[in-house]
């Protein structure tokens, strides 16, 4: 991949770069039309998420009044966009650049493009319909895709797995795991990583292609910046939208409490600090807008250059961006 | 030799699994927006010629295996190997009839062969692709069938069966390609 005389060229065609301006345009044609407000908030900023399996790429920033400072390009805009939300921005979209190190692949790229909106009063469920409603209007002038299907994370380990994602053991899971069709070893990894393995070796794949299956109520221990469930605390409000087994996009009905969330953040640093990895600073402008109060509200990110590939056809991510990290 | 992680870990690399040389021959990066990341490596092992899937964890390691292919020429055989030579150095190396795998039905003295080597000892012998070889043994065609409309087995001096046209006479020389076992051409010898 490296030093090839060809370098200089774009990977992605001029179809590509032609469809990925319109359905941008078509994007902003679906939120004007609902009246979610389009906003730009700092890629770079002193604050980044502490989540344990997200790597933030971060550079030495120099200006006059900020001598040497440690500054991180954003994993997603979701920390500034609640201060937006909490100053009284009501409900807001975004469509940027995100970063995350380490991640490179089929449909991986280091700098991608990400969508993220909130939706302030709005459930969780409603914005489930909504996210769906968006990837079947942006897929709409390629591909005719049957009804959204929304289905329990449990359902579908019960259902593919054999697995009860709350009752079983972590001994049962890592055996689960140790007999799957790819076997890997499996100490190290913790109860959720050995969840996530199973539900992306023996339920993604199940998803049907033609269709968007949005699936919700992860289990509480990953509910990341989701508010837990009022009915059942062993899971949380989070949710993941894919078409077949292309993972497009994570929501919340956000954690609004800040005493949970900045346990939250301890619970990560930690976690980071047991595996030696990077500790960034709490991130307490963030906290101070959720002590001055976010709105009950409910937000989303989607993955930008995999919809633009469903829509293409594409085999993955460099199809479809014009320069990939190795020819950046 | 060296270990490999899973960021150096590509397409052709060549690493030791359960303590056999394995050529990778694809990975794909597996990572939930919100969860742990996965590599998963599918592998041939050389030896066996099986191929593999393995998933790996960000911090495991896979050590490399002293594979190098290279070019050699074929000396002769004792009857249980065969010998080879690396023409710049004139190193010797002694190949069985698992490394052969079928090789040995094309090759003849002087045949500069690919020979894969793990820890300086042939594992995989590939004859040319195209040889030029006499025909031992085949029946008499028609006379006066110089064109097609079927086919006859016919043995080369190497030992491999080859159908050919019906037309070829033994002691006539030709064409063959070695990957699929077909005839190509007449060859003047």
């Amino acid at each position: 991949m490296e030093g090839d005389a060809a370098d200089w060229r774009p990977t992605a065609g001029p179809i590509a770069l032609q469809r990925r301006a319109a359905m941008l345009a078509r994007l902003r044609a679906f939120f004007a039309e609902r009246e979610v407000l389009e906003v730009e908030t700092p890629l770079l900023s002193a604050e980044t998420t502490l989540d344990p399996h997200l790597e933030p790429l971060s550079s030495r920033v120099d200006a006059p009044g900020i001598d040497g400072r440690r500054m991180y390009l954003q994993t997603s805009p979701e920390l500034a966009m609640k201060r937006l939300l909490a100053a009284g921005s009501g409900s807001i979209y975004q469509v940027c650049k995100a970063f995350r190190g380490g991640e490179r692949g089929r449909w991986h790229n280091p700098e991608f493009t990400i969508l993220e909106w909130y939706r302030v009063g709005w459930d969780v469920h409603r914005l489930m319909r909504e996210v769906a409603a968006l990837i079947e209007t942006l897929l709409a002038g390629s591909r005719r895709l049957e009804p959204a299907t929304h289905v329990g994370y449990a359902d579908l380990m019960r259902r593919h797995a054999g697995i009860d994602p709350h009752e079983a053991s972590t001994g049962a899971l890592r055996r689960a795991v140790a007999d799957g069709p790819s076997p890997i070893d499996t100490s190290g990894l913790d109860r959720d990583d050995l969840l996530s393995r199973l539900f992306g070796e023996r339920v993604e794949p199940r998803f049907a292609p033609d269709r968007v299956t949005v699936v919700f109520d992860y289990p509480a221990s990953q509910a990341a910046m989701a508010q837990l469930n009022a009915s059942d605390p062993r899971t949380a409000e989070r949710f993941e939208a894919y078409v077949g087994d292309i993972e497009l996009a994570n929501g919340y009905g956000e954690l609004r409490d800040p005493t949970e969330q900045r346990q939250r953040l301890e619970h990560d640093l930690a976690s980071r600090r047991r595996t030696g990895r990077p500790l960034p600073p709490v991130p307490s402008r963030f906290l101070a807008a959720l002590e001055s109060g976010l709105p009950p509200c409910a937000g989303v990110a989607l993955g930008f250059d995999r919809l633009l590939g469903l829509e293409l056809g594409a085999g993955g991510i460099d199809e479809v961006i014009s320069f990939p990290i190795e020819r950046g | 030799m060296a270990s490999y992680n899973m960021n150096q870990v590509r397409t052709g690399l060549k690493v030791l699994e359960n303590g056999e040389p394995n050529v990778i021959i694809s990975c794909d990066f597996i990572k939930p927006g919100k969860g742990q990341a996965f590599t998963r490596v599918k592998m041939r092992n050389l030896l066996s010629g099986r191929v593999n899937e393995k998933t790996y964890k960000p911090g495991d390691l896979l050590e490399g295996a002293d594979v190098i292919e290279t070019s050699m020429q074929y000396l002769y055989a004792d009857g249980e190997h065969w010998f080879f030579m690396n023409p710049d150095t004139y190193d010797q190396v002694e190949a069985d009839a698992a490394a052969l795998g079928g090789a040995e039905q094309w090759i003849k003295e002087e045949d500069v062969c690919n020979v894969t080597l793990w820890n300086g000892h042939p594992i995989l012998v590939a004859a040319p692709n195209f040889v030029i070889r006499e025909i031992v043994e085949t029946d008499p065609g028609l006379k006066g069938d110089t064109s097609s409309g079927g086919n006859k087995p016919a043995k080369l001096e190497t030992g491999a069966v080859v159908k050919v046209p019906l037309f070829i006479q033994t002691g006539e020389s030709i064409r063959v390609d070695t990957r699929t076992g077909e005839y190509v051409s007449r060859a003047k010898a």
